[in-house]
């Protein structure tokens, strides 16, 4: 990938007459500090800049592309954290039994696996084994509800899952177990209480907090997961534009970008954070 | 008085030879010596597997990476045939040969890249535990703002910048990598730093370097080996998603995460999925193996070091 | 007086279950029987087996612990072949347990009332509001402050002590038939100790359960048992009336526990003879030190911790500081070694006047002050042996290498009792004592006029303590050092030391040669602190409970 974006645009062949005058027309011939902090101060007003290596605004670009990146997410979000902290919280309760083993030894495999192996693995099962859908995403969202949504993005979704999964169960379980070894749980069970009720309210009470920073730093994790997905089965959103922009050296669209990305993922950790002082019953009682 | 009651006043001393002397017991025997599980066994073949491909590949594969099997068909994603077990790739070439050579790269990036990270991670983390004050307070600092960036934009950014060449890739991969290990042995390292030990050697007037060298790296030695492997993981994890971007290796070279990229049109309308799936495979099978023995091993020190993470 | 028994253990057998097949015996075949209105007491050290026998009486062994052999029956049913439901119906029923730290088996989470109640409710054997009100009743009997509102709070909002009582209320909400109480009161500050000792006391004899009692602390047993058995290594060795076990011993181990339980001495001729010997000269004086945490603002730290400490310690002295934690009495050796540099004041040796902080002191100033610390498990380096840990002081302070300091490590660990095999060893083969032997030689090492002994006998069982106190004082003739050692154990400071320094809240309270401060009149803590010495006599604790009182009034 050489050049930059100026070279891109106008090919190999351009003179360097012309690359002089479009660099300045883009701005490029400031130096590097001068861009980033105009473009900066531009940011804060809330003008995303234009784009290099096309002629729209950033704004106009993200707007086009953000709805799938979106939807993804969120679908994934809403299945898969439900279900993995359900099947984690039952691996603690029952640790050691067939089904602890099965799910730990699961994710074991699946934690250390790269998005695409699980994708192709998914396509290799349904598209070709079961003959059901097809491995690419085609055609817009307009106008679906949450079940064509799902219809659409199933494959995606369900790769994604998958990843998150893996590193949820493993930790929501370790999490729970953590609890579980106090001295104030075998004080429950020393006192007859059952073992549902030891799970329920004296364990869960206290994993809460461990339990959604977990989340919270999970989702963050979507956040790379989102992008291979986009390139693997082939449907447009803010990754592909990503990937553009590296491959066009559109530095304004990247900054765009990276920022909208860094700030949700920052979010996530605060949130992850806030999690962690709130589960805290000295902070939430003071003496 | 009745059977109970003589029992109740009953004065019992046990048998006792004057010559026992009633020594305070032992502690609690040590630890069993660490032995590898059945899956961690299966986890070392598999990685020994990929390394010895890594290293001898581009010698013992058939063809050179770029070379054409078949020059005079001009198929793709050819099924697999005498002269190309596994078929051939989007440009015709033979999916083994690359995989072969693929391995080298995969690997030896990922392992450089780790070593680096570890390198400038360990040396500023136990730095900045040691020394603490302002040192500390600014090198952490600086750590923990790209610690809250996602590693893959961080990855995509800097290649937009400068690039992507395979030294590049090393040293992006090591210093994004570095911040996570500098955590870790600073974390590691004030938990030894407190230790009475270290206190009683300052009090006896030892210089920094031999508290560090002497009394602390010892210490924190084998929780930061352990944490290698699950370390290298995610770095081949990393480097394989820029490659699949098409922001890492540059074709024509070959990569396992740019030969999944190049081939996926196989999935859609090729006649053998092999290149897309092999490439895919060979990375899952070795982060796996890699994870079954770091779980071994993390098992063996008591979960602790999964718990920091 | 044929009573009903409660509990019975037939030749109860429990072994720990490792990996590799090879199972440890922890209990070797242990016969007992408690009856109704009996408090039984299980004494014995680490490794005893007591805690896990005690366990077993509510059908519980912890992880990696089986029971493989013999009953241990509840009101005649073997709870060792009972399901889980079964076992779960009695636990908190019949039998309650009270765990050492309230601090830890409280769930932080849930209110105090709720886990008080909750077993009783759970069983059936109360309504939410009988067993509220009972409760509250029981907070009253237990002489918990505002018994009302008290069970409103957390755990983390109340006090140790009163923790430690309401998980008493905790176990007898649903009046059990047995109590299980183990070592209750040892995480406690010594006064303390008192008042919740009296508190269970007092509920037990009312409640007429039959309880087990599991403790180290003869003098504690004495006060609160009708029966004891004597453990070691997971056997019985002696067992029988308090009183008879107590008044005449018959068992060797029973006769070294009782001897390491150490009585404050009389005020004897041969006390004042040993505490007025003539101080030639001061090695060491502490002047106007004022010294806290947080960073010096103004001269003055941002927590003080000590204020006004002035202490003089003569060449071959041994001076004892006691307190009870947050006394600063560990800070006061911290200030003397140069770890926490003073804000005010300073430390002189010999009429030299030392560098508040350690780095500036010389390599000498340093040799000739060592410490000692409490937890020689974290004080020694877990990955150097022995050789290099004591060895390195003789390097580093006089030079010595190859031969020659071989020769001398193994002379040190000679003075500290160790055999010379231990050269090679890691800190991991050795048990506690040993390894604050180690800690010993590592400071005799370096030629010190001072040590500093910071509760160096406290983390190890008492005749494993009360040999190191031996050793030191052996130590001490041999080599005439100065010995600060802080404890907050009076009578082991009053059997070793020459003269007193007693700290309170940061400040020293009084300060003498042993027998001036023991004998009246006193500072009202210092009587306070003597009065909670637990005696090993009948009657004691109801004793002490009123001087108690009286001190705390006078201190007010």
């Amino acid at each position: 990938m050489p050049g930059d974006a100026a070279q891109i645009r106008l090919g190999q062949n351009a003179d360097e007459d012309s690359l002089r005058a479009f660099r300045a027309e883009l701005g490029l011939d400031k130096p590097l500090y001068y861009q980033y902090l105009n473009w900066l101060f531009n940011f804060v007003q809330g003008d995303f800049g234009m784009s290099l290596s096309s002629d729209y605004p950033t704004i106009q670009l993200i707007r086009d592309r953000y709805e799938n990146t979106l939807v993804v997410s969120l679908l994934t979000a809403a299945i898969g954290i439900p279900i993995s902290v359900s099947l984690g919280i039952i691996a603690a309760m029952f640790p050691g039994t067939i089904y602890d083993r099965i799910l730990t030894l699961g994710s074991v495999t699946l934690v250390a696996a790269p998005e695409f192996f699980t994708a192709t693995l998914l396509v290799l099962f349904f598209v070709f084994f079961l003959d059901i859908g097809s491995a690419v995403v085609v055609g817009g969202i307009e106008g679906k509800n949450i079940f064509q949504l799902l219809a659409h993005f199933w494959l995606p979704v369900m790769t994604l899952c998958f990843v998150i999964a893996s590193q949820l169960i493993r930790m929501t379980r370790a999490a729970v177990l953590n609890v579980m070894s106090s001295p104030y749980i075998e004080m429950a069970i020393l006192k007859g209480i059952p073992r549902s009720r030891i799970v329920i309210r004296h364990a869960l009470l206290n994993s809460i907090g461990p339990i959604v920073n977990i989340i919270a730093l999970n989702l963050a994790y979507l956040v790379t997961g989102v992008i291979v997905v986009e390139v693997y089965f082939g449907y447009s959103g803010l990754a592909t534009l990503i990937v553009q922009g590296v491959q066009t050296r559109d530095f304004i669209l990247i900054q765009a970008l990276g920022m909208i990305f860094c700030c949700t993922y920052v979010i996530l950790m605060i949130i992850a954070d806030v999690a962690a002082i709130v589960s805290n019953p000295r902070l939430r009682h003071p003496k | 008085m009745s059977k109970e009651d003589k029992e109740f006043t009953e004065h019992y001393v046990a048998e006792f030879s004057k010559k026992v002397s009633f020594d305070e017991l032992p502690d609690a025997p040590p630890s069993g010596k660490f032995r590898l599980s059945l899956t961690g066994k299966i986890g070392a073949v598999v990685v020994a597997f990929w390394v010895f491909i890594a290293i001898f590949g581009q010698f013992l594969a058939p063809y050179h990476e770029n070379d054409i099997p078949f020059p005079d068909d001009y198929l793709e994603f050819q099924p697999p045939k005498p002269g190309a077990i596994l078929g051939t790739d989007r440009d015709d070439r033979d999916v083994l040969s690359r995989l072969m050579y693929g391995a080298g790269r995969t690997i030896g990036i990922s392992v450089a890249a780790t070593i680096l990270a570890y390198i400038v991670g360990v040396t500023l983390g136990i730095g900045s535990a040691v020394l603490g004050g302002r040192f500390d307070t600014v090198i952490s600092s600086i750590n923990n703002i790209f610690l809250s960036l996602p590693t893959i934009m961080l990855g995509l950014v800097i290649v937009a910048a400068v690039g992507s060449t395979i030294p590049i890739l090393i040293v992006t991969a090591g210093l994004i990598y570095a911040t996570v290990v500098f955590r870790l042995a600073r974390a590691i390292g004030m938990d030894v730093k407190v230790m009475d030990f270290v206190e009683v050697s300052r009090g006896r007037g030892e210089n920094l370097w031999w508290i560090i060298s002497k009394e602390i790296w010892p210490n924190v030695r084998m929780p930061l080996i352990s944490d290698f492997g699950l370390r290298l993981i995610y770095v081949i994890l990393f480097v394989s998603s820029l490659s699949f971007l098409g922001l890492g290796v540059q074709p024509p070279m070959a990569d396992w995460g740019s030969m999944v990229k190049e081939n996926l049109g196989a999935l859609q309308y090729g006649e053998s999925v092999i290149s897309v799936v092999a490439p895919a495979f060979s990375i899952a099978t070795l982060t796996v193996a890699i994870n079954l023995i770091v779980d071994d091993v993390s098992a063996h020190a008591g979960g602790k070091l999964t718990k920091r993470l | 007086m044929d009573r009903k028994v409660i509990f019975e253990a037939v030749d109860l057998k429990i072994n720990a279950i490792a990996d590799n097949g090879t199972d440890i015996p922890i209990v070797k075949g242990v016969n007992f029987k408690v009856r109704e209105g009996e408090v039984v007491a299980l004494i014995g050290e680490s490794g005893s087996g007591k805690t896990t026998i005690a366990l077993s009486s509510l059908g519980y062994f912890k992880p990696g612990l089986q029971c493989v052999g013999g009953e241990a029956r509840l009101l005649g049913r073997d709870l060792t072949k009972m399901s889980n439901e079964d076992l779960r119906k009695i636990r908190g029923e019949r039998v309650a347990y009270l765990a050492q730290s309230a601090a830890a088996t409280f769930n932080p989470s849930l209110r105090i009332n709720e886990q008080v109640t909750e077993s009783a409710v759970i069983h059936g054997s109360k309504t939410k509001e009988e067993a509220l009100s009972y409760a509250k009743a029981l907070y009253k009997r237990l002489d918990l402050p505002d018994p009302e509102n008290i069970g409103e709070r957390y755990p983390h909002q109340v006090s140790g002590g009163q923790l430690q009582r309401l998980m008493a209320a905790m176990a007898l909400v649903s009046d059990p038939t047995l109590l299980v109480l183990d070592e209750p009161t040892t995480a406690l500050d010594v006064t303390t100790q008192i008042e919740v000792l009296k508190a269970f006391k007092k509920v037990i004899k009312e409640q007429k359960a039959a309880a087990i009692y599991v403790t180290h602390d003869l003098a504690v047993v004495a006060q609160i048992a009708d029966r004891i058995i004597v453990l070691y290594n997971g056997s019985i060795q002696e067992k029988g009336p308090a009183n008879s076990v107590i008044d005449t011993p018959k068992h060797p181990y029973t006769d070294r526990l009782m001897k390491a339980v150490r009585p404050l001495p009389k005020d004897t001729a041969e006390l004042r003879d040993r505490t007025t010997k003539k101080i030639l000269k001061n090695s060491l004086s502490v002047k106007d030190v004022l010294a806290g945490y947080g960073g010096i603002t103004n001269g003055v730290p941002k927590i003080t911790v000590l204020e006004d400490i002035n202490v003089e310690i003569g060449k071959g002295e041994v001076v004892g500081v006691i307190g009870e934690s947050g006394s600063g009495k560990s800070t006061l050796a911290r200030v003397i070694s140069g770890l926490l540099p003073s804000a005010e004041g300073h430390v002189s040796l010999f009429d030299s006047t030392l560098p508040p902080n350690l780095r500036k002191r010389s390599r000498d100033q340093l040799r000739r002050i060592q410490f000692v610390y409490q937890m020689a498990d974290t004080a020694l380096n877990p990955r150097h042996t022995i050789e290099r840990i004591v060895g390195r002081p003789l390097e580093f302070y006089h030079g010595m290498k190859g031969e020659k300091r071989k020769r001398r490590l193994i002379e040190l660990l000679e003075m500290v009792e160790l055999p010379k095999e231990f050269i090679s060893r890691y800190p991991e083969e050795l048990s506690g004592g040993q390894k604050q032997r180690i800690s010993l030689a590592r400071a005799l090492a370096a030629e010190p006029e001072i040590i500093l002994c910071d509760e160096v006998t406290s983390a190890l069982d008492s005749i494993v303590g009360s040999n190191v106190i031996k050793l030191l004082r052996k130590l001490q003739k041999n080599l005439d050092v100065s010995y600060v050692f802080i404890s907050h154990d009076l009578s082991t400071i009053a059997s070793f030391a020459d003269r007193i320094v007693v700290m309170y809240n940061g400040k020293i309270m009084e300060q003498g040669p042993v027998h001036e401060v023991l004998s009246p009149p006193s500072h009202p803590y210092t009587e306070l602190l003597i009065s909670s010495i637990p005696e090993l006599r009948v009657g004691w604790l109801e004793e002490a409970d009123t001087k108690i009182q009286k001190a705390k009034e006078k201190m007010q």
